[in-house]
């Protein structure tokens, strides 16, 4: 009997997958280690401490940023969902037709057009809007993220749908639960798992973008990811490893809540 | 059998529905009519593809029919969404709704139809005990078994009291025994309830052991509706006879006629009786229809006469199947009798007896 081919057999995997875990792991480790660090260098061990944390606590420009990057994570995930929750009603509850591939392109658009494309575009296209109407606020922010963040939330919404058997919601209909009735009280107790975990991983992915906010944002604007970029510039310490640390902690967080979210009542 | 006794609770009159369009139309019912009387058990019977669910589909309002009416105790329902009318339906997947409990499954249609609590609870309770499950009122339905989840799914249709139940092959998912016993609780449902069920099956025996009445149909057309005896002793045609039961099919010519009587001749030169089928005018060759429990394989001389093939032992009853000296095959279906009764031996010449009005001459 021939062997069947088996990946882990290869000479080099174990070497290759370790290479891989390393690169990918080590920096962080490095960063999370270094903000305990009790020296002014990032790259110099002065024993442990945590007076970054308590630094990067106090500065108030750090507080500012992290609030204004949570109200546009927050605002942008809850409007992204709803827009993903509709528009995956609406490509799932059909017969498939010409063009529904030409749609699942036009909701995943973000995922493919590079951000340095929409973020020029943008850019251009939100700087005529404040000539015209003067407004300036967070709205454009808002806006770009929520665009973006579209696609996240909809991909584990439809793939919910997908999974949910249609004569569920035949049989609510066949006992006099009118469409709007059925949605609610079948469709989306059903469907609520999918749509949280489409509500974190949209906030994980506004959190943390700065190609595109970095092109929309006004003066004054910075989210902490900007915010950090711009400190870096002016030379690192060790505060930017503790905000990234507690950054860290957050995402990780709420992808573990996205995982047990997903495996739930399947 | 006069057809009038009841009012009716269905009547579907010249429902067709098309599927595809242009070229690739296909004609899933083809006009079909039939009245379905109140307090029936009424079973669609066919094989898959016959257009049996799709008329299911359109009583229950799942799909609207491209032409005709379907009319609920005399006012038309095929315009009408599902959620407006008075029909349930027990479906092949059950489709109980996972987060909620056996209870809130069962009380779902009562809440939809804005009926106050205590009696939603009343009325929950008096279904669960229709159908044995008060101990489990408070499980997911992921937490009980087929059999179990069967009954749930019964029960939720019943409690809104509906005027006709539908059943889309709701037995089929269950094993052999269990299948059995929900034949005889359906049964026991539908004459405990008076409501008017419609079921609808691909397995004949189901059909003859539960309807009052069964339609079977074919290719998107209804052939004979009858009571099971009427579709077994006289099939109206070829795919009826062959459909349900075993059977044999003889060429025959037609020497007299007189109402719903005839005489034929055999191949062999036999002269026999035969009924005739309803609304059916033969004239010259026909074909007869004999079940194999209505002729009598004998020693000696019989009607027909052939050469035993092979003889199958089944406990109640010995199948012996014959090839006749014209080529064809018959078999007879002989009952047991513990130290009695002739047996055969494969290769020995037997004759065929066939009993009087045995024969019914059908469509082809």
């Amino acid at each position: 009997m021939a062997k069947r081919f088996s990946i882990r057999q290869q000479t080099g995997f174990t070497a290759i997958a370790a290479a891989c875990f390393v690169l990918l792991y080590l920096p962080i480790v490095v960063l999370v280690a270094y903000a305990f660090n009790d020296s002014t260098s990032v790259s110099e061990w002065g024993g442990f401490s945590l007076r970054w944390f308590v630094s990067a606590w106090s500065n108030v420009q750090v507080i500012d940023a992290s609030l204004r990057s949570l109200q546009i994570a927050s605002c942008a995930a809850i409007l992204a969902t709803i827009a993903a929750t509709m528009a995956a009603l609406a490509t799932t509850r059909t017969q498939a037709y010409r063009g529904l591939t030409f749609k699942y392109a036009f909701i995943n658009q973000p995922l493919m057009v590079p951000e340095i494309v929409t973020g020029v575009a943008l850019l251009i296209f939100f700087a005529q809007i404040k000539v015209a109407t003067g407004y300036s606020g967070l709205g454009y922010l808002i806006a770009a993220h929520t665009a973006f963040c579209i696609p996240f939330a909809y991909l584990p919404i439809r793939a919910r749908l997908e999974n949910m058997d249609l004569t569920l919601e035949r049989a609510a209909a066949d006992l006099y639960a009118t469409p709007w009735k059925a949605f609610r009280r079948v469709t989306l107790p059903l469907l609520w798992p999918g749509i949280i975990a489409g509500l974190m991983l949209a906030f994980v992915i506004s959190l943390d973008d700065v190609v595109i906010t970095e092109f929309v944002k006004s003066g004054g604007q910075d989210t902490l990811p900007t915010y950090m970029l711009g400190q870096i510039r002016r030379g690192i310490t060790p505060e930017v490893n503790a905000i990234s640390t507690v950054f860290l902690l957050l995402s990780v967080v709420i992808v573990t809540l996205f995982f047990f979210l997903s495996r739930k009542r399947d | 059998m006069p057809d009038t006794p009841g009012k009716n609770a269905i009547e579907v009159r010249g429902v067709r529905k098309v599927f595809g369009t242009g070229e690739a139309q296909v004609a899933a019912l083809d006009t079909v009519s039939v009245s379905i009387r109140e307090n029936e058990f009424f079973t669609l019977l066919g094989p898959s593809g016959c257009g049996k669910t799709t008329l299911l589909r359109l009583i229950a309002g799942f799909d609207f029919p491209s032409e005709g009416e379907i009319l609920l105790y005399g006012s038309d329902i095929a315009p009408l969404p599902p959620f407006k009318r008075p029909v349930n339906t027990v479906f092949q997947s059950y489709a109980l709704f996972p987060h909620m409990t056996v209870a809130q499954n069962i009380g779902f249609g009562l809440e939809m139809l804005g009926k106050p609590r205590a009696e939603i609870d009343a009325r929950v309770a008096e279904m669960l005990k229709l159908v044995r499950m008060e101990k489990l009122a408070k499980r997911r339905t992921s937490q009980i078994s087929g059999g179990q989840q069967q009954r749930v799914a019964l029960a939720r249709a019943l409690a809104p009291q509906p005027k006709v139940l539908l059943l889309d092959e709701p037995l089929s998912a269950l094993d052999y025994k269990l299948r059995k016993e929900m034949q005889i609780e359906l049964k026991r449902l539908q004459h405990e309830t008076g409501i008017t069920f419609i079921f609808v099956t691909h397995d004949q025996e189901e059909a003859l052991t539960m309807s009052d009445r069964i339609a079977v149909m074919s290719s998107g057309k209804i052939l004979q509706v009858g009571s099971p005896r009427d579709i077994y002793d006289r099939p109206a045609e070829r795919f009826v006879a062959d459909f349900i039961g075993e059977t044999n099919f003889l060429d025959a010519r037609i020497d007299s006629l007189d109402g719903g009587k005839a005489k034929v001749t055999l191949k062999s030169g036999a002269s026999i009786s035969a009924t005739v089928a309803d609304g059916f005018k033969p004239d010259g060759d026909a074909t007869v229809v004999i079940r194999p429990e209505h002729a009598k394989a004998v020693k000696g001389q019989g009607d027909i006469s052939g050469v035993v093939e092979n003889v199958v032992y089944f406990g109640t009853d010995t199948h012996v199947h014959i090839k006749l000296d014209d080529g064809e095959t018959f078999t007879v279906r002989q009952q047991n009798a513990r130290g009695a009764g002739a047996t055969f031996e494969r290769g020995e010449r037997v004759g065929v007896v066939i009993g009087d009005d045995a024969a019914q001459i059908l469509k082809d």
